[in-house]
């Protein structure tokens, strides 16, 4: 939907004595209550949660002083680099920073901006993630390091590009609306993208909620020992969840054998979901990591089947915090849409031919970016250009890596992964109860100040606290 | 989330070494559930007048000898039958539901893991090739069993969150799948005055099944009821004195098949676990289908 | 492992040799072209991921009953099970032929690609669910929600089909000899012209099915109607 702009509410924006705005029943509110009227169909739209959610900017680092001493930033090392996938792949995934793109379709955002993704990650030594509509050449030749996701709809899924991929991401949910199936606009279904997806071209592409031939932790089980035997257990498996029941997910999917598990938080983007499911669906990523970190301890298996965590990481102090809070690594996908071009104040007068914004644009399913971006057409797509769309992201990731040296070194930490919760305060109190760290100025986390239980719900058990990392 | 297992003989030469089979079946389904393992198996009916419990204590120094005096000084007779690991199985001469409430209220730290004539109940938490070493399973005997390997998903992994659940004297019920509405059926429940042990969405499908037959309904229309009253995944096998029962819910996701051959029905979440039965091979076998109740008792087969 | 000279077929045991090994040799016989042609692997006791990720044009025959996923995602290669096969039987086949002798279990052809697939036996729930391409041939009857979101390729039944068949379908067609329990959402009953006619007359014979005349089934496909988002439709969602 288009978003209201400023200045432009039925009275023409200007406050007048005696117009009361209810908080309930305010413009946005109204406006799509009129919209419900008029189409009859749910609001599908593009982007993440809009909402204001407890998130990592509710946290600060401690940095060094007298007690703990800092590196010396440029000349002490700082090193950044993970390997994904040490449990049981014969080839895990070596990357030279902890930040990683996430799965994003070729259908979803165009072949030129695939490209830009793979250009970037490769020219920083990350990975790049494929998406629901399956493994483009493009996409493949320009990416060091590729990951290929599982997905219900198995759109494009096959042994050959499985065996060419470097990691299997067998995907349950993503954040934007786990529990939910995808959904492509008819005006996306481009003859390439119905070719891939074996659909009719100009179609409503509905994809389902539950993969076709398992449900539930014990058959995935059976599902990835068949993954491991196609591809010769060479190849890292990742399990990725959208964050709800995160403690269980986890757990479960380590039970059911992945090598890595992806958390996606409900601030994780998506190409096209219905408004109600992005905004009320899920738990935000600064209590979903937490949630996870504890399932891994208890069960032993913390930082040996490795935590990436996506949803609504932004910066490098995002990057940071995620890694204190017990993450191996991160996951970007609107960021690196955004540092491509997506929202770029250049479109301005053309997104104002479509109702919309700079910094406002979220109608990424209806496939008229601008920016060339989240489109099909061909016209569009051409606009951008995937070699300068890919140093621009490879440069935000540079950002994001020293940014996060930056605040590791001014821990006292030559390695990022050294950071740990005990380097975070936290602002408020939400944050400080989420994220599990004290509240700025306390001693000790407020879950444990304050001897919440936090069991009963957060980890099953009925008679002790929960688990302190 | 889990593997199940059924067995049913047909020869006297299968209900000598029922609990072989079953061990053997139990251990194929390690992998669905390698958190805690149980059994219920049917043999030994008590003698007429008495009745039999299976009793559970977390204490390793428990003194079963001591409980039985105190039921035999309550009911009049009581002895041990037999104990395996931390449970104790104790013929009572009493109603098996009195005997039940007695121990109950007078031994609180105590687990009635079973109660009727035939039935007992084994579970605890571990592996299930552990379980059934710990348990001396391939010694028992029995006209009937039901295993279950239990992969836990929302709620903790105990002795009393293992599988079997007992649904009343003589029944139990175990679970693969995952209930959505449990939790307002649990209220609604125990406001109808079930008890309840756990968090465990499947005690609460038994607790249903032990209301439905207390106010009166017979197994099948129990079972029936799930149908309207349970929401989400299931398949499930219950165990009755003379037989067992499956049901898969509507959408039927989770895996269940059945076997029969001369001498056994099996029932199975994965044919690898019937694949080590004698005859295997040349059994016939099908799948339950959806929202379908299917008994199998000893006066039918 | 043993050489059975007669028919120059390698036998593997997989009572004696693991499931990893096996595959792992089936897959270099695909990557290496070096390695016998023809397989027999015995005692397969109902074992998961039995022959998967095939990629080359083998003939593999099981003696017995398999478990999940047997010949997933085949490539080139027969399959031939004989016994019972578990659920995702030839998921996401892309060509090549599986046949089972006897049922399969729920989610038999899942999001296949290409390749035929015949089931003498049934096939349960969700057979040819999500199919993209491949040809399913059940001589026997199939369960609920068979072809669901079926998107291209063809199923044919010749005994009976559970409820919500085709439900949510896209361009695959069905085709059944025996009763359908229920249509699924925007799947309709078509009329058989002789080009269907003779369409599965081509898939029984490429089946090796003779007992059933082509005449005697009945086309089922999309209506079309869930193509596009219609207010009027909102209930089929």
């Amino acid at each position: 939907m288009a978003a209201t702009l400023p200045g432009e509410s039925s009275r023409g924006g200007e406050w007048q004595p005696g117009l009361r705005e209810s908080a309930l029943f305010d413009r946005n509110v109204i406006a799509e209550i009129q919209r419900a009227a008029r189409e009859g169909i749910y609001d599908i739209r593009g982007f993440g949660a809009k909402r204001r959610l407890p998130h990592f900017d509710d946290l600060l680092f401690l940095g060094a002083s007298v007690s703990r001493y800092p590196l010396e930033g440029y000349r002490e090392r700082c090193d950044t680099n993970v390997t994904l996938g040490t449990r049981f792949a014969s080839k895990p995934l070596e990357l030279k920073i902890p930040i990683t793109i996430a799965g994003m379709s070729f259908g979803a955002l165009s072949a030129p901006a695939k490209e830009a993704l793979g250009r970037a990650a490769t020219e920083v030594g990350t990975s790049t993630t494929t998406g629901d509509g399956g493994m483009t050449p493009e996409e493949r030749g320009h990416s060091k390091l590729l990951v290929y996701q599982l997905l219900p709809s198995r759109y494009g899924m096959n042994p050959d590009d499985l065996r060419k991929a470097d990691a299997i991401e067998v995907v349950v949910g993503q954040g934007a609306k786990p529990g939910g199936g995808g959904m492509l606009l008819g005006h996306k279904i481009s003859d390439r993208v119905a070719a891939m997806r074996d659909l009719p071209k100009g179609i409503d592409q509905r994809s389902a909620c539950r993969h076709p031939d398992w449900t539930g932790p014990d058959d995935l089980e059976i599902k990835i020992g068949e993954l491991r035997e196609i591809t010769d257990w060479e190849k890292p498996i990742f399990v990725k969840v959208g964050a709800t029941r995160t403690y269980y997910d986890v757990q479960l999917a380590v039970k059911a054998g992945a090598d890595v598990i992806v958390v996606d938080g409900m601030q994780g983007g998506t190409a096209a979901t219905q408004d109600v499911f992005i905004e009320h669906v899920g738990i935000p990523t600064l209590c979903a990591l937490p949630l996870a970190v504890q399932a891994l301890q208890e069960l032993g298996l913390h930082r040996e089947v490795q935590l990436v965590v996506s949803g609504g990481i932004r910066s490098g102090a995002d990057v940071a915090k995620a890694l204190a809070l017990g993450a191996d690594a991160v996951s970007i996908g609107t960021a690196a849409l955004i540092a491509m071009g997506d929202n770029s104040p250049d479109y301005e007068t053309e997104y104002r031919k479509i109702g919309t914004s700079a910094g406002f644009y979220d109608d990424w399913q209806a496939g008229r970016d601008p920016a060339g971006i989240s489109t099909q057409d061909d016209e569009l797509a051409s606009r951008f250009d995937p070699v300068l769309g890919g140093r621009k992201v490879a440069n935000y990731l540079r950002v994001l890596t020293l940014e996060t040296q930056t605040l590791a070194r001014a821990c006292g930490k030559s390695h990022v992964h050294n950071l740990e919760p005990e380097d975070l305060v936290a602002l408020t109190i939400e944050a400080s109860l989420m994220a599990r760290v004290p509240l700025a100025g306390m001693q000790l986390p407020l879950i444990d100040e304050l001897a919440v239980r936090v069991a009963p719900r957060v980890a099953g058990e009925r008679d002790r606290p929960a688990a302190r990392r | 989330m889990c593997g199940i297992v059924g067995l049913f003989a047909k020869s006297p030469e299968l209900e000598q070494r029922l609990g072989v089979h079953l061990a053997a079946m139990l251990a194929q389904m390690s992998n669905r559930g390698p958190d805690s393992a149980g059994v219920a198996v049917y043999h030994d009916p008590a003698p007429p007048g008495s009745s039999k419990l299976t009793l559970y204590s977390a204490d390793p120094a428990q003194q079963w000898g001591d409980l039985c005096a105190e039921l035999a000084g309550t009911f009049g007779a009581a002895h041990e039958k037999s104990v395996r690991a931390s449970h104790a199985v104790v013929l009572v001469d009493a109603d098996a539901g009195e005997a039940e409430s007695w121990v109950r209220s007078h031994h609180p730290e105590l687990r009635v893991m079973s109660a009727g004539t035939v039935i007992e109940i084994y579970k605890e938490v571990g592996r299930p090739e552990v379980f059934a070493e710990q348990f001396r399973l391939t010694d028992l005997q029995g006209t009937h069993a039901l295993g279950h390997t239990r992969m836990a998903t929302e709620s903790r992994v105990t002795t009393e969150g293992s599988h079997p659940f007992s649904t009343g004297l003589d029944l139990c019920l175990v679970h693969n799948g995952s209930l959505s509405n449990h939790n307002t059926l649990r209220r609604k429940l125990q406001r109808e005055g079930i008890e309840f042990q756990t968090e465990n969405d499947t005690e609460v499908a038994a607790g249903y099944l032990a209301w439905r037959l207390r106010e009166g309904a017979s197994l099948e229309q129990a079972l029936e009821g799930c149908l309207d009253d349970l929401d989400g995944f299931y398949t499930f096998a219950v165990g009755t004195a003379d037989g067992f029962a499956v049901l898969r819910d509507p959408i039927a996701c989770k895996p269940a098949v059945l076997a029969e051959t001369d001498d056994w029905v099996a029932m199975a979440s994965e044919y690898h676990a019937i694949a080590v039965l004698p005859g295997a091979d040349e059994a016939r076998m099908w799948e339950p289908e959806p929202g379908v109740v299917y008994v199998w008792e000893k006066a039918v087969v | 492992m043993v050489a059975d000279a007669a028919l120059a077929t390698e036998v593997v045991d997989l009572a004696v040799t693991p499931l990893r090994e096996l595959n792992q040799r089936l897959h270099d016989v695909g990557r290496t072209g070096a390695g016998p042609a023809r397989w027999r692997i015995v005692n397969p006791r109902g074992a998961h991921a039995v022959a998967c990720g095939l990629d080359a044009e083998l003939e593999v025959e099981i003696d017995g009953h398999v478990g999940y996923y047997c010949a997933g995602m085949n490539q080139h290669a027969s399959v031939r099970v004989k016994g019972n096969a578990g659920t995702g039987l030839a998921e996401n086949m892309m060509s090549g032929t599986v046949v089972v002798e006897g049922g399969a279990s729920q989610s038999a052809g899942a999001s296949a690609h290409g390749g035929l697939l015949v089931v003498h036996g049934d096939a349960a729930a969700r057979c040819g669910i999500s199919m993209k391409g491949v040809d399913i041939v059940v001589r026997g009857s199939v369960g609920h929600l068979s072809a669901f979101m079926a998107q291209t390729g063809r199923l044919v039944v010749c005994g009976d089909a559970g409820d919500s068949l085709g439900d949510s379908i896209y361009e695959a067609r069905l085709y059944v000899r025996g009763e359908v329990a229920g249509l699924g959402a925007d799947c309709i009953e078509k009329e058989m012209r002789a080009e269907h006619v003779e369409e599965v007359r081509e898939l029984l014979a490429r089946a090796g099915i003779d007992d059933a005349a082509a005449e005697e089934f009945r086309r089922y496909g999309s209506a079309r109607q869930l193509y596009t988002f219609k207010v009027d439709n909102a209930g089929a969602y």
